[in-house]
Formats: C-alpha cells, structure tokens, sequence
C-alpha cells in the first residue's frame, strides 16, 4: 500500500513539471512583447518596466522559468496587475465559494444518479431503465449554462421562487445561502449524475450477475437485502472513485454556472482576469485547478486501492 | 423508392460483405443512432444553405422589432436589436459545427500524428510524449481551452485552435495505445520482414488499423466541441459579435431574461439538440465498429 502510494506520488512530479512549462508557455503566446500585454491598456511605463524586470524578460527562456517556477514553489504566483494583490490571495479567497458548489453539486449529483442507477439495473429493459438512459444522454448533451438560464426562467422570473443570482455567506445567513446555491448546484451536478447514473447502471448488472449475489438470493435473503447490502456496496467503488475524477469536470463546469448566477468563486475570477488581461492571475488559476485535479485523481486512485481488497492482494 | 430497398436489402445481406460494411449494417439497423445521423445530416443541410433557408438577414437590426415575441412574421421573435432569432439560429448552425469539426480536425491531426509515433517508436520517446499528454490531461479540458483562448485572443479562430489543441492529448492516448496493440501483429511484423520502411508501415498498415476507434472517438468530440464553442463564445472568447453563433446570442439573452425569454429558448435548443445528434450518432458507431458489441 505504502510502496504503491510512492510510485503513484513519484510518476506525479514529471506530470506537474510539465504543467508548469506549459502553464509558463502561455504567456508566451501573447503577440509582441508580453511585458506591454500583461500592463494592459494603460501602458504604464513603470508597470510594464516593472514586469519586465520581475519577469526577467531580458534573461533566456529556461532563465526566466527557473525564476517563475522558483517563485512557485515558495507559494508565490505573481501579483494581479489589476488588484496588486497576491495571486494566491485572490485564489484562496474565491476558492470556498467554488469548493461549496462543488460538495454540493456533487452531494445532488449522488442523491440522484445512485438510486436511478440501481433501479436501472434491477429492473433493465423496463420504462425506468430507457427513462434513466434517455435522462443520461440528456445531461450530457445539454449545455448547463443554457440548463441554467432556463431554470432562473422557471423559478426566478417566472414563479419568483428562488434569486437570480448573488451569493450570501453560509456564515452570514445559512438559508439565503442554500437558496442562492441550490440552482447552480443543481444544473452541475446534473451533469455529473448523467455520468455517474451510467457507471451506477453498468456497474450494478455486472455485480448481481456475480455468483455471490446468486448464493445471497439461494439463501433466502430479501431482493433489499441483496440488492442494497450485497450489490450495491460493491458496485459502489468504481463509481465513487469516479466521482472523484468528476470533480476536475465540476471546476469546468464552475467557470461557466458561476458566470450564469454571477457567484464570485474561482470560475468567476479566470473570467474577470481574462478580460481583464490580468494574465497573472489566468496562469495562477489554471496551474491551481491542474494541481488540485491532478492530486484528485491520486486520491480516486488511492481510495480504487483501499476499497478494493483484489487489488491489494 | 422500390429500387433503393432492394439494393439496400441486397447491401444488408450480402454473404460477402467486409468489416466496414458489416458496421454499416450495423449502424443502420441501430434506429436511435439513424435518428442521430439524421439530425445531423439536417443541421449540415441548415449551415450549407443558409442564406436560402434563413428568412431575413441576420445581422439586419430593426428599431420598430425591438424583442418581439414569435409570431407569424418572426417565428423565434427578435433579437434585442430587432433582428430575426430564426435566421441568427439558422447562421449561428455554421459557426458550431465549423468549430465542432474543425477543432476535432485539429485534435485529430495533431493527436494521430503524435500518438503514432509514441506508440511506433517506444521507449524515451514515448515516455516523454506520455508525460507531456498527462499534463494537459491534468488541466480541465474547459479551463485550458479558456487559457488558450485567452492568451491567443478572442475570435472564432483562436477558440477552434485552443479548443484542437486541448482535446488532442485524448487522440494522442488513444492512438498510441491503438498502435501498442496493432504493431506486435503478425502483419506488421511481416511487412516488416519483407523490407517495408516504417512510414510505409505507420501509412499503410498502422493506420488502416486503428481507424474504427479514432472515428467513434471524433464523432463523439465533435459533440463536446461543439459545446466547448458555444461555452467560449458564451464566455466572449469564441464568435465575436454581431456575427452569429449560438453561444453569444445567450450570452446576450441571459440579459433580457425578464423580457424576451425567447432569446434563450432556441440557441440553447438547437445546440442540445446538435450534440445529442452527435452523441447517439457516437454511440451507435461505437456499438458498429467495436467488436467487443459484436
């Protein structure tokens, strides 16, 4: 377990290591100088004589990455040209509002894809199951900012239910809260439950067709006890490791619903940056999100291990 | 019509009939993915004859049709400048699928390429470009496409390229382990023996071989680079204004959401219904061409 764990953590250090080139690249890819690109509009000459010496523009390129990639891993990714803020600061500022969409997407996009899966696969062929298979193919093919807008058209503007958009702090007002998360959780996770209630389905034929389910049911047991206690904790593990790499989908996901309900996460704030041309603050974003994805899948990969005994052995 | 049956029956049964064929029938018989290629087929027809199907022009304002609900003249009703939804949706059609297939072009191109030679020449090569295709893999294919279209600048153009380039690793994995597979066959190896250069063998028998998987696989990113362009242009980073496209038009509409909620209706429609098109169509040729389904 522990030497599986050191060769998964060893293979992910040239994985990051080409993230961050990559990352490093882009502002490489700015037409002309990228000092005078990444200053804006204003032009400043401090600014922009200030950036070139911070970004040592006059020195070579695997100079210049040495000097970011050094600034990196002492936690610092630059200053908003914008703001004058430490990048990190933004992002560890808007990263709780994202991570509370996220749990909660992920919470709804569970509550629904695990029962609709198991039905499906308890019952295949039935109404259920082409319901189920048509309200997959649905969720993947729909665009969620256009679920989204859809949904303030229902509940907003016409039944005046729930707000348009906004975010109110869980800590100022518990209930405003949920009532402005509820709908941009609801149209991620759809989404994701699509994927999951497809996993959920195949993942459950191929348990209760295994001879231990067969044994359960020749011994007597219930077809609840059997399905739930039997099937479906083992149908389970692939599907919650999957889950888990699900997540990098929900962060792309994020930047499109927040831009929606206008909620001022992580999503919200690559956008403002982009037009903004606060660049910074784009490759902070992104360099974050790939770290955070990659360490997920390390732990959907470490949880696939520990849930599965098969794999130990 | 008589003579179309026949030949299709005769086509259905033929004893004699190749893989490709077989898929065909396959696919054929396969009436959710015929619906699939159909609506397809109808989009391709709406983006190629455009300007004889839209009624009016799409970038035409009318001050005196300023968010008109649909209505006999104005079937989708009008825009926030007065100009005909109908007609934008219908145009807009151009500006997905030449981002769907071009982007996917650009995927494939690069990624077979790529893929080709990390599986074909192995070793460090291989590991290099391996790791290289993990770390796009590690950035969420949106947020590098966004990246991407940020740093290139916003246009149709640059979302196509980023939208290309951030799909491409899955191509690069795809085809690389494709040929992994297919290179230790006993026909490569023959080819081989017999003094064929390795260009020959990646063209002429490498290639051939690992097509059934590359197409299901385009077929299904077409349907997400559909949804990526819609999502940049949505974002303002794909089709800049007044040119039409679906993603921009609601970006525009979540604006007049109080008032003119047909703005949002159709766009986000058609682009559903396109990469749903897309998607059963993708499935279908998987269920054709894999024999695992055989």
């Amino acid at each position: 377990m522990f030497a599986f764990f050191i060769r998964r953590l060893v293979t992910l250090v040239p994985t990051l290591l080409f993230v961050s080139m990559l990352i490093f690249g882009l502002q490489h890819l700015l037409p002309g100088d990228p000092a005078q690109m990444m200053a804006g509009e204003d032009q400043d000459p401090a600014v922009i004589a200030h950036l070139r010496e911070k970004l040592h523009l006059d020195r070579s390129l695997p100079v210049q990455y040495g000097y970011w990639m050094a600034g990196v891993l002492r936690g610092d990714l630059g200053e908003s040209v914008r703001t004058q803020l430490p990048v990190l600061d933004l992002i560890l500022q808007k990263l709780p509002v994202t991570v509370e969409l996220a749990m909660l997407s992920m919470l709804i996009a569970l509550v629904i894809s695990i029962p609709a899966g198991v039905i499906s696969a308890v019952r295949p062929g039935s109404l259920w199951d082409h319901g189920a298979t048509v309200f997959a193919l649905s969720g993947l093919s729909m665009p969620n900012f256009w679920l989204g807008i859809m949904m303030i058209l229902l509940f907003s503007v016409q039944l005046g239910w729930l707000p348009a958009s906004g975010y109110v702090s869980p800590f100022e007002d518990l209930g405003a809260n949920l009532a402005s998360m509820i709908m941009p959780a609801f149209v991620l996770g759809t989404g994701i439950s699509a994927v999951l209630m497809r996993h959920t389905r195949s993942s459950m034929l191929q348990v209760l067709s295994a001879d231990y389910v067969r044994t359960a049911r020749a011994k007597g047991l219930s077809e609840p006890v059997v399905v739930l206690k039997h099937a479906l904790r083992n149908a389970l593990t692939p599907v919650i490791t999957l889950g888990a790499l699900e997540l990098g989908t929900l962060l792309s996901g994020a930047v499109l619903t927040e831009q929606v309900f206008t909620i001022p996460g992580f999503g919200k704030l690559i956008i403002d940056a982009v037009f903004n041309r606060d660049y910074a603050v784009v490759q902070g974003v992104v360099l974050v999100t790939a770290t955070a994805y990659t360490l997920l899948n390390l732990m959907a990969d470490m949880a696939y291990f520990v849930f599965n005994p098969r794999l130990r052995h | 019509m008589g003579s179309l049956a026949a030949a299709s029956s005769a086509f259905a049964h033929s004893p004699q009939a190749g893989p490709w064929r077989r898929a065909a029938r396959k696919l054929w018989r396969n009436k959710v993915a015929v619906a699939g290629l159909c609506t397809v087929v109808f989009f391709v027809l709406l983006a190629l004859f455009a300007p004889w199907i839209a009624p009016y022009d799409p970038l035409a304002a009318s001050w005196s049709a300023i968010r008109k609900a649909p209505s006999s003249a104005h079937w989708f009703g009008t825009d926030e400048l007065g100009r005909d939804v109908l007609s934008r949706v219908i145009w807009g059609t151009r500006a997905s699928l030449l981002a769907g297939v071009v982007s996917v072009a650009i995927s494939l191109v690069l990624g077979v390429f790529i893929g080709m030679i990390a599986g074909f020449v192995g070793g460090v090569v291989d590991g290099l470009i391996s790791r290289i295709t993990d770390a796009f893999l590690a950035c969420p294919f949106l947020i590098l496409a966004i990246a991407l279209a940020a740093f290139l600048g916003p246009s149709l153009t640059n979302a196509m390229i980023a939208i290309g380039v951030s799909a491409a690793p899955i191509f690069v994995r795809l085809t690389r382990a494709q040929v992994i597979n297919v290179k230790v066959e006993d026909y490569i190896e023959a080819a081989r023996a017999v003094g064929c250069s390795p260009l020959r063998i990646a063209v002429s028998h490498l290639l051939p071989n690992i097509t059934a998987p590359v197409i299901v696989q385009s077929t299904l990113a077409i349907a997400a680079a559909v949804i990526a362009e819609a999502s940049l242009s949505f974002l303002g980073l794909g089709q800049q204004p007044p040119a039409p496209s679906w993603g921009s038009m609601l970006n525009t509409a979540k604006n007049f959401m109080d008032n003119a909620p047909w703005m949002a209706i159709w766009p986000g429609l058609a682009i559903f219904l396109l990469v749903l098109a897309f998607n059963l169509l993708g499935d279908g040729l998987r269920d054709a061409l894999d024999p695992r389904h055989r």
